[in-house]
């Protein structure tokens, strides 16, 4: 049961803190501007016709 | 004759065609020897059944060979990839024929309800073994059956690739309907391990992770033999969804059957262990096979039919990996003031909630492809299907969250809000982005400008759209009057109702939902029928409108 | 920046693309399952509650098989109304023997968690014999043929061995003694009742469906409704010690 309350107590705030650390990086690769070319491309492969 | 023969001397059988042979060969003894054994005539007719499937298996190989031209089709053909196309023709009109099954089962529960007397004190046709069939037949069969024709149709499309394997695309859609068949016969005849949407028993089980794992191989197959360097999204979508109903697949049904001659199996989680494991897979068949497999039919059917790229391909990404992390936490709002620790239950809240921004994610990328196109709504009844799929999506991915705040529960669990809210999202979302799909795909698939009649299609979406609406509305009414009747108090502090009596008064709302649904099954077979006489027209001697090039078949 | 192209690779490599799906996905789940096998109070056992007679189990079967699942439910939620409609709220330790569990998810029908006791055997069998005979209105489907399918004796063993391999405590006595302690169960003024009662407290002994000549499904589903949410005695169970 102590462990279980330490590791519930380190996931509730670290385990928070590492997700939306690990969150915002997501959103700034997918967002930064030199990515703009590539995703403009991948988003008309449906429309490429071979 | 003497060509053919000296043709068929020239050609010899390929390592893969002898040893599915063999390997069909050895299971139809195999199951005939379990027939023999087994203690249930229900349980040997199903050995039965897999012996001829096996027997048919090796005919099917052989033929093949027969009919085949000396060397296995080629990559490319004039420069450009020979799509194996027959397995998706296959599995499209699987899907149509299921469907029509699933939706008429489904009119059939919904009116024993009102009229308990269309039981007719028969076993394999009452309620608690139809409900089931109904379930699984629009779910896995109906769904099932468009999720792996549409992703065996984008991965080839996107990729610019053939599919992986000769065989084992035909092993995939045939294995999988042969699955459905053996589930579904088995609940008419009370072969069950009753965990929802987890029915069939331990060896339907066992048939359906093989087949699972050569749909894995031949997907992933045909993306590492992939043109184009970028993955598609869409492509995403379809491998979270393989991947993660293999995972809970597993999990779920994890289980000892009582003997190899026996159907019956126990489920190796008990109680709470077991109702969260359940729950975990329960929502996930939502989030995985309901949600992301058809985000995926999303992403490629609605770009191409409305000739935009997709809104915003970052956002696309977001709300993926979003999407797919926080969806496996969601399961415990299905358990809200149970026997589930507390801590559990708030988990499954919160989580159920944030899940709201992810899913608007999607919502917002498929509608605002159409920026630029909305003018195509009024002409394009196939675009204006899929797009109120969208809108439906929108609405039940909000409706859930709000379902998953404890306080409103308490409220609408065990009643029909739980149906209409699942309805909204089954037949508005997952059946109209289906549909949508299969009205690209036939004219697509059999070398068609276009469906034989777009009326016809403008008739199926107006009929349906009606049904949904008395469905939802009706299953809203209900669920909240029978959640308020249960907790209602008379002045005395007595409760005012007893349980027959809120049974009663749902009586009228049941009768409109069979309505409903009847109303969603006359469109589907405007649809059959609209199908049908497309794939029976002639062949149009151009190349479609969309610009699809004339498919080679094998 | 090469931070930046290490990321592009799960848009181009689908081996590394399947590996992080799998990742992402088995957070959630590994953090709300694994702890539910350890924590007090999910594994806790609690006076009074024991396997099923073998009668009882093979009655659950069927209860699974005819998917009663689909319209009853069985737990009752701590809630003020259901623990006044159905009685005390439901105790995870009363279903830790149930392969797989039947908590349900839809109330069609009433719940079912506290309805043993609580009608006679002969309303039991009316009831699923007709259903409207008893209850006008009711919507529930009529079951005729439980009465007239006769149990299966010879795989009861086998089940309570399976069971017992999963962590029921059924013992080398009790699976020895399935295949008696099954009809002496559906049978009125037993001579063995006292026994079965030593193996299994509370067992319910009766000649269920009112026909002595064979043990039916009626006679197995009837005895097993009839001991639901009875083992438990709430009256000295002291619910502090079982806090969730």
């Amino acid at each position: 049961m102590e462990t279980y309350l330490a590791l519930a107590k380190f996931a509730q705030t670290w385990g928070l803190v590492y997700f939306v650390a690990v969150f915002v990086l997501m959103l700034a690769y997918v967002m930064r501007p030199a990515g703009k070319s590539k995703y403009e491309e991948a988003s008309k492969i449906p429309l490429k016709e071979d | 004759m003497q060509l053919t023969e000296s043709n068929a001397a020239r050609k010899s059988l390929n390592g893969n065609e002898a040893v599915a042979i063999a390997l069909f060969a050895l299971l139809a003894f195999i199951f005939i020897c379990v027939a023999a054994v087994a203690t249930t005539s229900e349980y040997s007719f199903h050995a039965f059944l897999l012996s001829a499937a096996s027997v048919a298996a090796v005919f099917g190989v052989g033929n093949r060979y027969f009919a085949r031209d000396i060397v296995i089709p080629q990559e490319l053909v004039d420069g450009r990839p020979n799509y194996n196309m027959e397995p998706v023709r296959v599995a499209t009109l699987a899907a149509l024929f299921w469907g029509v099954a699933g939706f008429l089962v489904g009119v059939t529960i919904a009116a024993q309800l009102a009229f308990p007397a269309l039981n007719f004190d028969t076993a394999w046709l009452s309620f608690g073994r139809l409900r089931p069939l109904h379930t699984s037949a629009v779910i896995f069969a109906f769904g099932g059956n468009v999720l792996i024709a549409t992703s065996l149709y984008v991965v080839q499309r996107t990729s610019r690739a053939r599919l992986a394997g000769d065989l084992s695309p035909w092993f995939v859609v045939l294995g999988y309907n042969v699955f459905i068949v053996i589930a579904g016969t088995g609940y008419l005849l009370g072969i069950t391990q009753s965990k929802e949407y987890a029915e069939p028993e331990w060896y339907a089980d066992l048939l359906l992770t093989i087949v699972w794992i050569v749909y894995f191989l031949v997907f992933l197959g045909t993306i590492l033999k992939r043109k184009e360097p970028h993955i598609f999204v869409a492509n995403w979508f379809y491998l979270a969804f393989i991947v993660t109903i293999a995972v809970l697949h597993l999990g779920n049904n994890a289980s000892i059957p009582v003997s190899i001659a026996s159907s019956k199996s126990y489920i190796v989680w008990s109680g709470v262990q077991d109702a969260m494991v359940q729950w975990w897979y329960g929502h996930n068949a939502v989030g995985f096979f309901l949600t992301a497999g058809f985000l995926a039919i999303m992403y490629y059917f609605m770009p191409k039919r409305a000739n935009m790229p997709i809104y915003s391909y970052r956002l696309s990404i977001i709300h993926f990996w979003a999407l797919i992390f926080l969806y496996i936490w969601a399961g415990p709002h299905h358990l809200h003031y149970t026997a589930l620790p507390d801590w559990a239950q708030t988990l499954g809240m919160t989580f159920s909630i944030m899940l709201w921004m992810p899913s608007w994610g999607g919502m917002i990328n498929g509608l605002m492809t159409l920026s630029g196109a909305w003018d195509k709504l009024r002409t394009d009844p196939v675009l204006r299907m899929m797009t109120v799929a969208v809108a439906f999506y929108g609405m039940s991915t909000f409706e859930g969250p709000v379902m998953s705040i404890k306080a409103v529960n308490s409220l609408s669990h065990y009643t029909d809000w739980t149906i209409g809210h699942v309805h909204s999202g089954a037949l508005g979302w997952v059946a109209y982005i289906s549909f949508g799909a299969i009205y690209c795909l036939v004219p697509w698939l059999w070398n068609r400008k276009e469906m034989y009649s777009l009326k016809l299609v403008n008739w199926h979406f107006w009929i349906s759209t009606l049904g949904i609406v008395l469905y939802i509305t009706a299953m809203w009414v209900s669920g909240i009057l029978q959640g308020l009747m249960w907790r209602a108090y008379t002045a005395l502090g007595f409760l005012e109702y007893s349980f027959i009596e809120t049974v009663e008064a749902m009586r009228p709302f049941y009768v409109v939902r069979m309505l409903g649904g009847l109303l969603f099954l006359v469109g589907a077979l405007l649809m059959v029928v609209n199908v049908w006489l497309t794939i029976r027209k002639p062949a149009s001697e151009t190349e479609s409108e969309t610009g699809q090039l004339q498919l080679q078949s094998v | 920046m090469s931070l930046w192209k290490h990321h592009q690779r799960f848009e181009r490599n689908s081996i590394l693309l399947i590996f992080g799906i799998l990742i992402v996905i088995a957070i959630g789940g590994l953090v709300e399952i694994a702890p539910l096998f350890y924590l007090k109070s999910t594994i806790e056992k609690v006076d009074g509650v024991r396997p099923y007679t073998p009668l009882e189990l093979i009655g659950r079967d069927i209860y699974v098989k005819e998917g009663c699942y689909s319209c009853h439910s069985q737990m009752v939620r701590a809630l003020r109304d259901e623990v006044e409609r159905y009685g005390p709220y439901s105790l995870a330790a009363e279903s830790i023997y149930d392969h797989p569990f039947q908590w349900g998810s839809k109330r069609t029908g009433p719940d079912l968690a506290r309805v043993g006791g609580k009608y006679s055997d002969d309303w039991h069998f009316q009831h699923l014999n007709d259903p409207r005979s008893v209850v006008p209105t009711s919507i529930m489907p009529s079951y005729p043929w439980l009465a007239k399918n006769r149990v299966p004796l010879d795989d009861v063993e086998s089940r309570m061995k399976i069971l017992a391999f999963l962590g029921v405590p059924y013992t080398k006595e009790m699976i020895a003694n399935a295949k008696n302690d099954l009809q002496q169960q559906a049978q009125k003024d037993s001579p063995d009742a006292d026994e079965l009662r030593s193996r299994y407290p509370k067992a319910v002994v009766g000649e269920f469906d009112g026909n002595p000549g064979y043990v039916s499904e009626a006679d197995a589903l009837i005895a097993y409704l009839q001991m639901l949410g009875t083992l438990v005695d709430f009256k000295t169970f002291n619910n502090k010690a079982n806090l969730r």
